[in-house]
């Protein structure tokens, strides 16, 4: 098929940014959105233009690396992450429009290439159980309750990949952030740190210039992983708790 | 997959007749390699003896002691935070945008480990077992056992972690059996068990840079060694968002890099898995052992055209239910397959292997379905003038035990191929393929973990030490971890006793020399302005490899191989074209220098293969197999680990033959046995 690619191209942090208009002949259905991106850089490099910036690495839906808004949603039409959209969810002749991630606390590092290390701080301040190694209890002293331990796994799927911002219209990182949450929360090994762990998690996430949650529910819709809503009802939830236990 | 079991168990067997010498004129011989600082004594108890050896660190000394760690997988950051809790000065590296991005996270099926839960008579000594038997009696005796014995330790970690293994209904971790294995000693998280172990290690990771003991240094590329005064002293990296090329000193240096996979092209790793941190160590002086083993694949979903980017592996759990197949006659292979009848198809592995069938271990799976496709009978797109495909049908399973049963055991396998290929495999049979999965080989390393270069160490799939010829299932998860978060630390204070060492200047020859072969490679790169993508000359390599070095080796192949790759390698330096510049996120050229690195490796691959006249686990030489094809392996005279010791390069370029040192490796506590699965 072929296609117009209208696609954000901006050299660094610093400078302004604009939408270029591509062309892009025989992109066969079988390949992948990000494969459809490299045989437009090959042709780009053959003509002496910079190629395109944007990342991936996995390119099997669970590293986190990717992402990209298409057609104005995160990940484009699927429920999935970028690699594993295929242009067969395209038709011959389509204009599509390809843009990074925007948020304030996404800042644009070049073309479709954004920083999103704020996650790696609100896991800084808390999303983790305090073991030093060494120390850890033989695993069959403390039983976990197989549903308990299925839903935490079901919520520890979240890949980091930053399209509930992305989609979130108030730019909020609730759903990644109740992901978390009610993972840790969910297992006898979280609770000693639970009250604590919410707290300063909320206080990074608001920090880092994240928006409030107004439960629009377009995060859970756009997330590759299907986190259900319901992890920022526990967000707030144990928010509530920690405070009432005066944190 | 059945890996390690063996239907039926003959003594070694095959000797080799008179000069056989295939690598000749390509290599150098060198001394050996005799210590590998193992201690003696009964085998179970090494490490215990290690462990009390090891000099201990004072506390308060270990601020001042300060470590560099390359990638943050499971190797790299479960040692980051563990050596971050004892109080050392941790830096860490990773390409990624964040630590947690690691290939680990891809890992699908499970973790080992001998807890012996089901008492179904496992042990440390048959996890030991399986593994070196498994790995063809190809890797080390004494860090497999040490590998089986730490094992345990890992799931208490993980667990107290918060890592959400499976479990029964009592609340008790699940157990599965994986690889063929006769005991289930497999831990596992669905189909994620890669990423539950990460995120564990990641969030550990996390803790510990919230505590500052560890700095993180995420999108930064290892392009140097620094060696100095005989010493690993430090790193040069290229911050790859604004170009800088940054100095890190410290007193040791850790490499977790990952495997290398990626110099076939099309392999299951991530798109920046590379071998750059550990061949610019090798340039340095450290040891490069058993590069050729490369573990295949037979179960992933096959390449489709040339814009293909990478390759998606599918559980081989498949297997249990699935039939592989082709159809008898060439004519028939662009018909749809449900219009082929029962007698017009060719269920090869049910034929060749009837006490296995479609469960035979996963080089012997991959080989033949390369046979079928070579042979005119593969299935699929036609990509370079040839299908390479095979059917893995499960309408027999769907008969047998319902659709819905089918669905629950694989739905989110059939769902991914689904999105994949865009054909629905409950009504059309899918279409697989072997691909490159994992390497066998990397830096060697002695007991310890350390390199040939004192003061480097090596963990994960980075090293070579714990896999030999093939890997089984579940095993490399629990090398990464068992490498960072139990061995390592021990290992490395008995190095850091010595140190603090004598702080090295920005301005010491040996930095100024590594900052400057950096620099000039960049420059390089950036100034040629050739014709063609770095990409192109990437698959090309690949394919070279795929082809000559790839399921099966033969000399001529080989031989043909290294021609091509110096070839193309020397057209490489002429003749890319990288735009852009060194100061800002510049993705061609990064890949420039990994796949530069790549040539180097894919000729040194091919002149190990080529001196290794035996077929043993991933291996297969065409010239060492038994009368009716199956692999021959010859103890007598390549039990033994290959060390390649760099030798320089020439005015234009090319390396200089490499110095081979052996490593003999003795069993004590386990009898070598050849296996066959006729
Ligand atoms: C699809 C798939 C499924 C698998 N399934 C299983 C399984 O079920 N069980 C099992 O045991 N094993 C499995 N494996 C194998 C296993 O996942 C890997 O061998 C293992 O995770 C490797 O871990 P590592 O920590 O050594 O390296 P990696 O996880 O590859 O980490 C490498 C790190 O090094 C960094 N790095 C590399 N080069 C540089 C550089 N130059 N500068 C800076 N940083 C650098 C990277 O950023 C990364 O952080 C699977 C592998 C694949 C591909
Ligand atoms: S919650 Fe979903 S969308 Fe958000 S980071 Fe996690 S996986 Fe991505
Ligand atoms: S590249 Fe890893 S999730 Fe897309």
């Amino acid at each position: 098929m072929n296609l117009t690619l209208k696609i954000w191209r901006q050299p660094d942090a610093a400078s302004a940014g604009a939408m270029h208009t591509y062309q892009l002949a025989d992109v066969s259905e079988d390949m992948s959105f990000l494969e459809m991106l490299d045989v437009l850089n090959e042709q780009l490099n053959a003509e002496g233009e910079d190629p395109i910036a944007f990342d991936s690495d996995c390119r099997e839906g669970i590293c986190g690396m990717c992402g990209l808004m298409i057609n104005g949603e995160a990940h484009g039409p699927e429920v999935t992450t970028t690699c594993q959209l295929h242009m067969r969810s395209f038709s011959d002749g389509e204009t599509i429009t390809i843009e990074p991630w925007r948020s304030d606390a996404f800042p644009v590092l070049k073309d479709l290439v954004v920083d999103r290390s704020a996650f790696d701080r609100i896991i800084q301040q808390g999303g983790f159980i305090s073991v030093n190694t060494g120390s850890a209890p033989e695993a069959h002293s403390v039983p976990v309750p197989k549903d308990d331990a299925d839903r935490a796994f079901n919520v520890a799927t979240c890949i980091g990949c930053g399209a509930c911002v992305a989609a979130c219209p108030n730019g909020s990182a609730s759903l990644f952030m109740g992901a978390k949450i009610t993972h840790l929360g969910l297992l006898p090994q979280g609770q000693p740190e639970r009250d604590e762990r919410v707290v300063n998690m909320v206080a990074q996430h608001d920090h880092e210039g994240f928006g409030g949650c107004t439960n629009i529910g377009e995060c859970t819709a756009a997330c590759p992983k299907e986190i259900p809503l319901d992890v920022i009802s526990q967000l707030n939830k144990d928010l509530r708790t920690a405070i009432r236990h005066g944190h | 997959m059945p890996d390690t079991v063996t239907a039926t168990e003959a003594s070694p067997t095959g000797t080799l007749d008179g000069d056989y010498d295939d690598a000749a004129g390509y290599y150098t011989p060198g001394t050996p390699l005799i210590d590998t600082k193992a201690p003696d004594g009964p085998i179970a108890d090494r490490w215990q003896n290690r462990k009390f050896e090891a000099r201990l660190v004072n506390p308060a000394n270990r601020r001042k002691l300060s470590i560099i760690i390359v990638g943050t997988g499971l190797a790299g950051a479960s040692a980051a935070a563990t050596l971050g809790e004892a109080g050392y000065n941790v830096k860490t590296f990773c390409y990624q945008d964040s630590p947690r991005r690691a290939h680990s996270i891809a890992a699908q099926g499970g973790i080992n480990a001998a807890k012996n839960y089901k008492e179904d008579g496992d042990s440390v000594h048959r996890l030991f077992y399986d593994t070196v038997k498994g790995g063809d009696y190809r890797s080390r005796e004494d860090n497999v056992y040490r590998l089986a014995e730490v094992s345990t330790n890992i799931i208490d970690q993980c667990v107290a972690q918060g890592v959400p293994f499976a479990r029964e209904y009592g609340g008790l971790l699940d157990n599965r059996s994986f690889g063929g294995v006769q005991v289930s000693r497999t831990f596992y998280a669905r189909g994620q068990t890669g990423q539950q172990l990460l995120i564990g290690a990641y969030q550990a990771l996390e803790r510990q840079i919230s505590a500052g003991t560890v700095s993180m240094h995420s999108r930064h590329e290892m392009l140097e060694l620094v060696v100095a005064d005989g010493k690993a002293r430090g790193i040069i990296a290229r911050d790859m968002i604004t170009g800088e090329i940054q100095t890190h000193l410290a007193d040791v240096v850790v490499l977790a890099s990952g495997g290398y996979g990626n110099v076939f092209y099309l392999s299951t790793n991530a798109m920046g898995s590379n071998v750059t941190a550990a061949w610019r160590a090798h340039r340095k002086g450290a040891y490069m052992a058993n590069p050729c083993y490369t573990q295949i694949h037979p179960t992933c979903i096959p390449v489709t055209g040339t814009h293909q980017s990478k390759l998606t592996l599918m559980s081989e759990s498949l297997r249990n239910d699935g039939r592989i197949w082709v159809p008898k006659d060439q004519a028939d292979c662009d018909k749809d397959p449900r219009d082929i009848p029962e007698e017009a198809r060719d269920y090869y592995l049910e034929r060749i292997y009837p006490a296995f069938g479609n469960l035979v271990p996963r080089d012997i799976a991959s080989r033949a379905a390369k046979y079928q496709c070579d042979d005119g009978r593969g299935v699929g797109p036609e990509v370079d003038g040839v299908r390479r495909g095979v059917y893995l049908d499960f309408a027999d399973a769907i008969e047998r035990l319902g659709r819905d049963a089918v669905e629950n055991k694989y739905g989110n396998l059939f769902d991914m191929y689904a999105r994949i290929t865009g054909e629905d495999p409950y009504t059309v049979p899918m279409r697989i393929y072997p691909a490159v999965h994992y390497v066998m080989g990397g830096l060697w390393v002695d007991y310890d973990l350390q390199s040939t270069i004192p003061g480097l160490f090596v963990t994960g799939e980075a090293n070579f030490s714990d896999h030999g010829a093939n890997r089984l299932g579940a095993s490399a998860l629990m090398q990464g971890l068992a490498d960072g978060y139990f061995v390592l630390p021990h290992t490395i204070r008995d190095y850091l006793a010595d140190g603090p060492f004598e702080p090295i200047a920005e301005d010491h020859p040996a930095v100024v020399e590594a900052r400057e072969s950096v620099q000039g490679r960049i420059e390089h790169f950036l100034t040629v302005n050739g014709e063609r993508s770095v990409d192109s000359y990437h698959r090309e390599l690949g394919n070279i490899m795929w082809e000559y070095c790839g399921m099966e080796r033969t000399e001529d192949g080989l031989k043909k191989a290294i021609d091509l790759i110096r070839t193309l390698k020397d057209d490489f330096y002429r003749n890319v074209k990288v735009l852009g510049t060194a100061e800002s996120l510049n993705q061609s050229l990064e890949k420039a220098g990994r796949v530069a690195d790549f040539f180097e490796l894919g000729e040194l691959m091919c002149i190990d293969a080529l001196n290794r006249r035996e077929s043993c686990g991933g291996h297969f030489r065409g010239e060492s197999q038994t009368e009716d094809g199956e692999a021959l392996r010859h103890d007598d005279e390549f039990a033994y680990v290959s060390a390649w010791e760099w030798a320089g390069d020439d005015e234009s370029n090319q390396m200089r033959a490499p110095v081979l040192h052996k490593e003999d490796l003795v069993y004590t506590a386990i009898e070598m046995k050849q296996r066959s699965y006729k």
